[in-house]
């Protein structure tokens, strides 16, 4: 039920996305808009750096200690009137989900955004079962228009252009005036919002992702721009939460931390303008609120990555800054990816979830530039992780043969150096011959994948240490 | 670092033993970079040799091959035993002996503590010239409008940022300028730009957008690995910009070709 | 409730309807952590932990005195988007709303909660039609009286219950908020004590919501709109004394 991995032809959906237009014109928006405004943000709270230090801190503490935190967060949950269901894996999930919907009866179900629901496939369940699933975020609810996932873990439309989104709207929005005027992002969104709205409204059973879950208190918080979050909790009789395992965190205090750091991350917003604190259900004296809370609590892959190097993927906080600053992801945007987490954090989560064997494209397709872990607000060594992806995929021998057989012939010259010296300066001779006056190849055929697109600049012809040699008698003496 | 402190450190010492580790790219396709890199150093007041050597081992390390990459980190932690400082033209093999190497050793105290030792006093060139030995400026003109790119590793890895960026400033007729975005990626990233070539040419097309949009005539870089990805990419489109390692700039040596340019 | 009807020790449910999936969940947490034998200095950890709640690192931004706080929060809060407008006392308050809506060109009606900070002003002095309880979605404007506030971020705090119900803070298109100038504290760490306070360690109200100027989505081309979901306008009435 969980969408079938398109991974495997990352190479085939990266050149379909370089020659899309449209995409390329969406992307543009990324490679502008997130950067400057996160530099800004950290540029302006002189602690920000330390609060960096103390967010990776609490996470990698959580984790240490997490059946405890949950443990001691169920108790409270339980304590506040609300539901825990333990769920293994996404059908576990999905199963406690729609038990809820389906003994209260729900037809139509809303929905806040919550990346681990794409995870499980959660909309095709509901939808399978005879519900309705609304997704109320803008992003999310354009790419549940067009049958798409999220190309984004915060901007999930941010692959579409406004004019993609108007002949969406055209095309489902039948029931209004045809001769409409949604030609601007105002009028778009004003239309999303009063459609969503009856939707709210109508709604049996809300359900939410959750940013943070606190042991101190069971409460679950979730951080959003739109308010869309908060009318799907705060409408329906039943609120259900879904979460990860790992966003467990101590303390009230240690939300105050993240939540520094999350948004400046993500958006480059201080605070993002709702973040609401949800503890059980509605209370006696309560005049609005949710007659149910549950929180479906999920693992699908996550304990088995405690106690390796992976556990470190384990403190992401889901801000998005790693795709923001991804050179890769700036060309080719998030579905290229071909599963639910695109980007860096998706590169080294993805194989995690559903197999290195299918995502294994994903660790090698990055330059290692480095930019990801440079503004990780809980410093996840991502191109560190990458490479322990390779590292294991070189150990399974899951390499394309002609790379692996490159490498040994390669290696074996470079762990003998004087096989080493003779046979470059023979070859780099050679080279330089064949590159001619032009001083560069258009051409090389061991070498496509570089001279398709760009010439291969020659050798000058001699390699440096001959000429040392040549110059200063046998290698390895002084100047 | 301050002026001052550079300014404290001024008395140098004529007597600093250096091993250059000049890198497989320049041994092999670029031996001016090499020399460029020695006369640096000399003028420095560095006594540079130059041992036996391959490569720093990332080929191997990045593609996940860690038995390989710790034979050669082996062969390199050997080979430069013994030197005050190991210097290389390059933020990227200086930051795989820096910052790599004891990864690789964890498992292995004796190994990790030399690997650690090695790491302790290897250093990328340019960063070695102005923090280590002082260098406040360099005896070169060069007539030109320069622009330089951050190679990954060492602005992210190992900090060199400003260092190259007030040298090139002390340089007899060279007007520098800055590109948008010269901290992302050109799009090499080693074996990346062939196993990815489509990809990495996406990267390098928008890489050499902002060089050629800064109006400079030529680029410089501390690493070969970007500097050959941005030249195949500036003479596949038929730009006429021209690029150089910054050791050349700074050296005054520029003499060759520029990199992927017609011989002359 | 099915909750309440259900055994006061059984408070563990997995979807199987078992124990089995919180026990698998919990069971390879432990054994990926390697921890079993070691129960007893973890809990102590966690215990600890959760006890002193520790503020952690926070900005020397929000540390200011009294009125320069209070200018902070303005400023912050008008930088996210939101109006506010300064009064001497709470007397004053009807009277700012009723220009704040007379200036927007707004109907002159608004919906609160049964707070007696807000039911006892006097709004008879104005021409607004005022409505006391939770909306259903048809009311243009909202009225709260907040919890309390965060200068280091233009951040109201909102508290769920019978005196500022939580849909009036995302239901009406405008939502005009009241918040006292002693309540402005200058981080989220002094809040989250007073809340503390006042509901017991560990525990909460049903919601509280951390709000920073109207809803706003940048989703389209990451070109940003105010009103969203939420309001599309937030007016922040600071009462000095």
């Amino acid at each position: 039920m969980t969408i079938h991995p398109t991974s495997p032809q990352f190479k085939e959906n990266a050149h379909a996305a370089l020659g899309d237009r449209e995409l390329q014109r969406a992307l543009g928006h990324v490679r502008q808009a997130f950067i400057a405004k996160r530099a800004a943000a950290a540029e302006a709270l002189p602690e920000f750096e330390a609060l960096r230090d103390s967010a990776r801190d609490i996470k990698a503490h959580t984790l240490k200690h997490l059946d405890l935190y949950i443990e001691a967060w169920e108790e409270k949950v339980t304590a506040a009137g609300g539901h825990v269901h333990f769920a293994r894996d996404a059908e576990e999930a999905r199963k406690a989900v729609l038990d809820i919907c389906r003994r209260v009866g729900a037809r139509t179900v809303t929905k806040g955004k919550s990346m681990i629901s794409e995870e499980i496939g959660l909309n095709a369940a509901i939808e399978a079962a005879g519900l309705v699933p609304v997704e109320t975020d803008l992003g999310e609810y354009i790419v549940q228009l067009r049958g798409e996932v999220p190309s984004h873990i915060i901007a999930p439309a941010v692959h579409l252009t406004r004019d993609q989104v108007e002949a969406d709207f055209r095309r489902h929005h039948v029931h209004l005036d045809a001769d409409r005027d949604i030609s601007t992002h105002h009028s778009l969104q004003a239309e999303a919002r009063g459609i969503l709205r009856e939707r709210f409204l109508a709604a049996d059973v809300g359900i939410t992702g959750a940013n943070f879950l606190v042991a101190e208190t069971g409460t679950s918080v979730i951080v959003t721009n739109e308010g869309n979050g908060d009318l799907t909790q705060l409408l329906p009789r039943v609120h259900v939460v879904l979460a990860s395992i790992e966003k467990l965190v101590p303390t009230l205090e240690d939300v105050g931390q993240l939540l520094r750091v999350l948004a400046r991350s993500a958006t480059g917003q201080e605070m993002s303008v709702y973040t609401t604190l949800s503890t059980g259900p509605r209370r006696p004296e309560d005049p609005d609120g949710p007659d149910e809370y549950h929180v479906v609590l999920i693992d699908n892959g996550r304990s088995s990555m405690l106690g390796t190097s992976f556990e470190e993927m384990l403190r992401c906080i889901r801000c998005g800054a790693c795709m923001n600053h991804c050179p890769v992801y700036h060309s080719v945007g998030g579905h290229a990816y071909g599963w639910i987490y695109p980007g860096p954090m998706g590169a080294v989560l993805t194989p995690a979830l559903i197999g290195v064997e299918t995502a294994g494209h994903l660790p090698n397709a990055s330059t290692f530039c480095g930019r990801c872990e440079s503004v990780c607000p809980v410093r996840i060594p991502l191109p560190k992780l990458m490479r322990h992806w390779r590292e294991r995929e070189f150990e399974r021998h899951l390499q394309p043969a002609t790379v692996r057989s490159g490498l040994t012939f390669w290696g074996w010259f470079a762990t003998r150096p004087k096989l080493y010296r003779a046979a470059t300066g023979l070859a780099m001779r050679a080279l330089h011959v064949a590159g001619g006056a032009r001083g560069r190849f258009a051409s090389l055929p061991f070498a496509k994948g570089w001279t398709d697109f760009r010439d291969m600049p020659a050798p000058q012809g001699g390699t440096f240490q001959s000429q040392w040699k040549a110059k200063r008698g046998r290698p390895g003496t002084a100047a | 670092m301050d002026g001052r402190a550079a300014a404290s450190r001024k008395p140098l010492r004529r007597d600093v033993r250096v091993g250059l580790f000049v890198t497989c790219l320049v041994d092999l396709f670029r031996p001016s970079v090499g020399f460029a890199a020695v006369k640096l150093l000399q003028d420095a007041g560095c006594i540079v040799e130059v041992p036996t050597q391959t490569c720093c081992g990332q080929p191997a390390y990045n593609s996940g091959d860690r038995a390989t990459t710790a034979t050669i980190a082996a062969q390199v932690i050997d080979a430069f035993a013994g030197f005050e400082h190991v210097v290389a033209p390059s933020g990227s093999c200086a930051a795989m002996i820096k910052r790599h190497y004891p990864e690789l050793f964890a498992d292995d105290p004796e190994m990790l503590r030399r690997a650690e030792e090695l790491a302790a006093r290897t250093h990328e060139l340019v960063s070695f010239l102005a923090d280590v030995m002082g260098v406040e400026r360099v005896d070169a003109a060069f007539d030109g409008t320069v622009t330089y790119h951050d190679g990954c590793s060492g602005l992210r890895e190992l900090g060199v940022r400003d260092q190259p960026r007030r040298l090139l400033g002390t340089v007899r007729g060279l007007d520098l300028v800055e590109s948008a975005n010269t901290d992302v990626c050109c799009g090499f990233g080693g074996t990346f730009a062939v196993k990815y070539g489509e990809l990495s040419n996406s990267i390098v097309e928008r890489k050499v957008g902002t060089v050629v949009g800064s109006g400079a005539r030529t680029l410089v870089a501390g690493d070969l690995g970007c500097l050959m990805n941005i030249a195949g990419k500036l003479s596949r489109m038929g730009s006429h910009v021209e690029v150089r390692h910054v050791a050349e700039i700074l050296a005054g040596d520029t003499e060759a070709a520029p990199i992927g340019s017609p011989t002359r | 409730m099915e909750g309440q009807a259900r055994p006061a020790g059984d408070r563990r449910v997995s979807a199987a309807g078992d124990g089995s999936a919180r026990d698998t969940v919990l069971g390879t947490v432990r054994r990926s952590l390697g921890v079993t034998g070691r129960e007893a200095p973890r809990r102590d950890a966690v215990e600890a932990r959760i006890a002193l709640a520790r503020p952690g690192v926070v900005p020397a931004r929000g540390q200011l005195p009294d009125a320069e706080r209070v200018a902070l929060f303005c400023d912050k809060a008008e930088a996210a988007a939101a109006t506010v407008e300064r009064v001497a006392t709470a007397a004053d308050v009807p009277d700012a709303v009723a220009r704040f809506l007379r200036d927007a060109n707004l109907p002159a009606t608004i919906r609160m909660g049964s707070d007696p900070a807000l039911r006892s002003l006097p709004w008879h002095a104005t021409a607004l039609d005022t409505a006391v309880g939770p909306s259903d979605g048809s009311d243009i404007n909202g009225l709260s009286w907040a919890y309390g506030a965060v200068a280091e971020s233009g951040t109201l705090v909102l508290l769920s219950g019978q005196d500022n119900p939580t849909t009036l803070n995302f239901l009406p298109d405008n939502h005009v908020v009241v918040v006292a100038a002693r309540d402005v504290a200058g981080d989220y760490e002094a809040v989250l004590a007073r809340v503390r306070e006042r509901y017991g360690k560990g525990l909460m109200p049903r919601t509280l919501n951390f709000v920073t100027g109207p809803s706003r989505s940048a989703d389209i081309e990451q070109t940003l709109i105010l009103g969203a979901h939420g309001p599309r306008r937030l007016h922040v009435v600071v009462v000095e004394a």
